[in-house]
């Protein structure tokens, strides 16, 4: 696991080991590997000197952190309000029949993983779905099913 | 490099020189950047009208500019031709060549501009799009003058010269006078006067204080947090400094949700460019006054936009709250005095300091002083950011500015306030809105959301949406709030499902009023609301589902059934290729029929049923006709 102490050392580095940087600490840890893995949070506790229980109470604790890793391609389904009264739940329903796939799931080949966010702003589009950073404004079902092909 | 500024005179003489190099009527095509415009390509367009403009040998002649938020999302990607005005709407990158041809010969292109839906004409300027019209943008306006990342353009505005004149003229006392005078209630939430805050902050006694940015707009279906952010960021940091000035602090901190990458980007690029100017670090302004920022990005959790909870992960920790018997104003970050208020409240503030407490308290209603921008969403014509003076009606909102209820239907509800607020029906939409009217219909002004509901949607089922969020974001901490929500959740689901009993209204009552009284803090407090309003103004509807085993939208799914109407149908096989459980039956000419065992109510079939056969109807409280018999053929005499 030389690769994950690589990039430990490189963030808390980045922030001068400082405890009260440890959420920062881990977003970029997040977004270096896609997930934390328990070696890169084992890592963390003993260069900031921190309890492994924090670290863990912290990524736990926080929506943005995941404990397992992530398909190769991300499907968010916006369900904020707006997207809701609009037809969110119908659109996850739809987007989920056809990756076979449950809210907050990966598909076991890593291709897909399914989740939902609270609102991203895009109001006017709802219901939005987001592929791979791609924003799409209530996709019908052939839609989906190209651009879920398309997505090797 | 710039050169640091030493005084107020030197800012003033770097504003000249930048107006000097800018001919006012030089035309600009700015082009909204903001997050709305951006999923429909705002990118793309920016770079098709620069490379428009190379290539048409113009770039002496027009600017192009990439700017903030301009808040008529709905229409996107909005481009504004400057110094006329003229508004351009659902540009795409193709369009670019045929505007900067137009511009070039001083033409206004009509393809491209806004038609009114009433009226059926075309609008030019930006100023008389009906949407447009009826707000006034004295936080938001400077948004689409400015590109974020530049802070020449919002020094060109008149930028900083609020903390010019603060540091140069004012006292610190002054300063917290002249907020305390406008009577500023924080806009994110609560209502809280910002003057009072900041007084108690600052008489707390203590060497280290701290004032921070809330940027955690946690609230789903609200957004102006992020747009303020994204396009202007140095009027919050602007507002920052002043407040860090007023009540004697040197260090400051944003925190911004991770949600948000844009905001982040934009305000890091402004904390260097001011620190470069000398407009934040040491010695501000050569005035002797030292101020830092340093940002901070949430990891995503709704109850972290709470005072406490922010200033604990602020230290790295997780973003519980505690009790606050004690004020984060006393003791905050570390135990410090720690001031917090949110984005468009800081915002507000250098508007103040320059234009005077006087003039703030002559907009807006007697207790609620200024504009509030809301993001106006849901079922609405136009969605958009809006900025309206308090005292403005929610009809006034939603028909004048929001263009009324999408596709003709009826308005049934308006949410505001997120998850803490409630919904408010029709019989008071003459309310005029500001921060205690909306609390006296059970309701709140929150942040800014406001979602408009109609006739197709289900009242419980939005009480059920919310309690699911807040279930999800309860930290867990306080049992009031965590087995209330967790119980309520319950309940909902069982009456959206057509499981309710006849006894279940009394209890979410009771659970709420507990939940009310003993909760930790505002999250669980609160969390009742949109269930206890969409009782108050909905409860025909909570019965109809209990007792009826009906749900009058017909949204909810264990209470809706989808009948093909056999006179309807034209056997033109969309529903029966799109139906996701394969329930629909028929054929190339047979009447399509749904099978009742299979279909799942997931409602495909109502969605793609062409519009000019409507076929497709919901069923809900009464019994499901029997399909045509198996193999009935179409008869076409609607053609004939």
């Amino acid at each position: 696991m030389a690769g994950v102490t690589a990039l430990v050392d490189k963030v808390v580095d980045k922030y001068g080991k400082d405890k009260d940087m440890l959420i920062q600490i881990l977003l970029d840890l997040q977004k270096g590997f896609g997930w934390l893995p328990s070696e890169a949070l084992n890592e963390v506790s003993v260069r900031l000197r921190v309890p492994t229980s924090r670290v863990y109470q912290a990524a736990s604790f926080y929506k943005a952190f995941s404990f397992s890793p992530k398909g190769r391609h991300s499907v968010t389904v916006c369900v904020g309000t707006a997207c809701q009264v609009r037809g969110a739940p119908r659109l996850l329903d739809r987007i989920g029949d056809q990756l076979d796939l449950k809210e907050g799931e990966t598909s076991s080949d890593m291709r897909f993983s399914l989740d939902t966010v609270n609102c991203l702003g895009c109001c006017a589009l709802g219901p939005v779905m987001v592929i791979d950073g791609v924003y799409q404004s209530n996709p019908s079902t052939e839609q989906l099913e190209r651009i879920f092909e398309g997505a090797k | 490099m710039p050169n640091r500024l030493s005084s107020a005179e030197e800012l003033e003489k770097l504003r000249a020189e930048i107006l000097s190099k800018r001919d006012s009527k030089k035309p600009t095509i700015a082009i909204c950047s903001g997050t709305g415009c951006e999923t429909y390509g705002s990118g793309v367009v920016h770079r098709a009208f620069l490379q428009e403009v190379k290539a048409q040998g113009l770039e002496d002649k027009i600017d192009v500019r990439a700017t903030g938020c301009h808040g008529f999302c709905e229409k996107g990607v909005v481009v504004v031709v400057f110094p006329e005005e003229i508004s351009y709407v659902k540009v795409k990158q193709e369009d670019a060549a045929e505007v900067v041809e137009a511009v070039a010969n001083n033409k206004v292109l009509d393809r491209l501009l806004y038609v009114d839906p009433v009226t059926g004409k075309k609008i030019a300027k930006e100023a008389d799009i009906p949407f447009y019209k009826n707000q006034s943008r004295i936080v938001f306006g400077a948004n689409k003058l400015i590109d974020p990342k530049k802070i020449e353009d919002y020094i060109a505005l008149g930028g900083y010269s609020a903390l010019a004149k603060a540091l140069s003229k004012m006292s610190p006392e002054a300063v917290l006078e002249e907020v305390k005078k406008s009577n500023l209630r924080g806009r994110g939430g609560g209502g809280f006067p910002a003057g009072t805050k900041w007084e108690e902050t600052k008489n707390t006694p203590g060497n280290i204080k701290y004032a921070v940015v809330n940027c955690d707009e946690g609230d789903p279906g609200a957004y102006m947090d992020r747009s303020l952010t994204e396009g202007n960021p140095h009027s919050v940091l602007e507002g920052l400094i002043l407040c860090g000035y007023a009540i004697g602090a040197h260090q400051g901190y944003i925190y911004v949700r991770q949600e948000y990458p844009l905001a982040v980007e934009n305000l890091k690029i402004a904390l260097q460019q001011a620190e470069e100017y000398g407009l934040l670090g040491k010695n501000i302004l050569g005035s002797g006054f030292d101020f830092d920022v340093g940002t901070h990005r949430g990891a995503g959790a709704f109850v972290s936009g709470e005072s406490s909870a922010l200033m604990a992960a602020i230290e790295g920790k997780t973003g519980e709250p505690r009790l606050k018997y004690i004020h984060t104003a006393v003791s905050g970050i570390k135990g410090r005095p720690t001031n917090l208020n949110n984005v468009e409240t800081y915002a507000t503030v250098p508007l103040i300091i320059n234009k005077g407490a006087d003039w703030f308290r002559s907009i807006g209603t007697a207790e609620s002083k200024g504009t509030k921008i809301f993001s106006l969403v849901g079922k609405v014509n136009n969605t958009g950011l809006v900025e309206i003076p308090m005292g403005m009606t929610l009809r006034q909102i939603i028909y004048d500015i929001g263009g009324g209820i999408l596709n003709g239907k009826k308005f049934k509800g308006v949410q505001t306030g997120g998850p803490s607020g409630g919904i408010i029906p029709e019989k008071h939409l003459d309310t005029p809105v500001d921060f205690d009217a909306l609390t006296d219909l059970g309701s709140m002004m929150g942040s800014g959301g406001m979602v408009v509901m109609d006739e197709d949607t289900c009242m419980v089922d939005v009480a059920r949406y919310f309690v699911d969020f807040l279930c999800g974001e309860s930290c867990g901490k306080c049992i009031p709030c965590r087995e209330g929500l967790r119980l309520l959740q319950r309940i909902l689901t069982d009456i959206c499902n057509g499981e309710g009993q006849p006894g279940d209204l009394d209890t979410i009552e009771e659970v709420a009023e507990v939940m009310v009284d003993a909760s930790l803090c505002a999250l669980g407090s609160t969390a009742a609301n949109p269930v206890l309003s969409t009782l108050k103004y909905f409860r025909d509807e909570y019965e109809a589902h209990i007792k009826e085993k009906r749900c009058p939208a017909k949204f909810c799914k264990a209470l809706t059934s989808y009948y093909i109407d056999p006179t309807k149908c034209e056997a033109c096989l969309i529903c029966l290729r799109n139906c996701p459980a394969g329930a629909v039956n028929g054929g190339k000419g047979l009447i399509h029929w749904i099978d009742q065992e299979k279909c799942t109510s997931c409602g495909v079939c109502f969605d793609v049923c062409p519009p000019r056969f409507n076929a497709v109807v919901k069923i809900s409280g009464e019994p499901v006709p029997p399909p045509p018999p198996a193999g009935t053929k179409v008869s076409r005499k609607k053609e004939a």
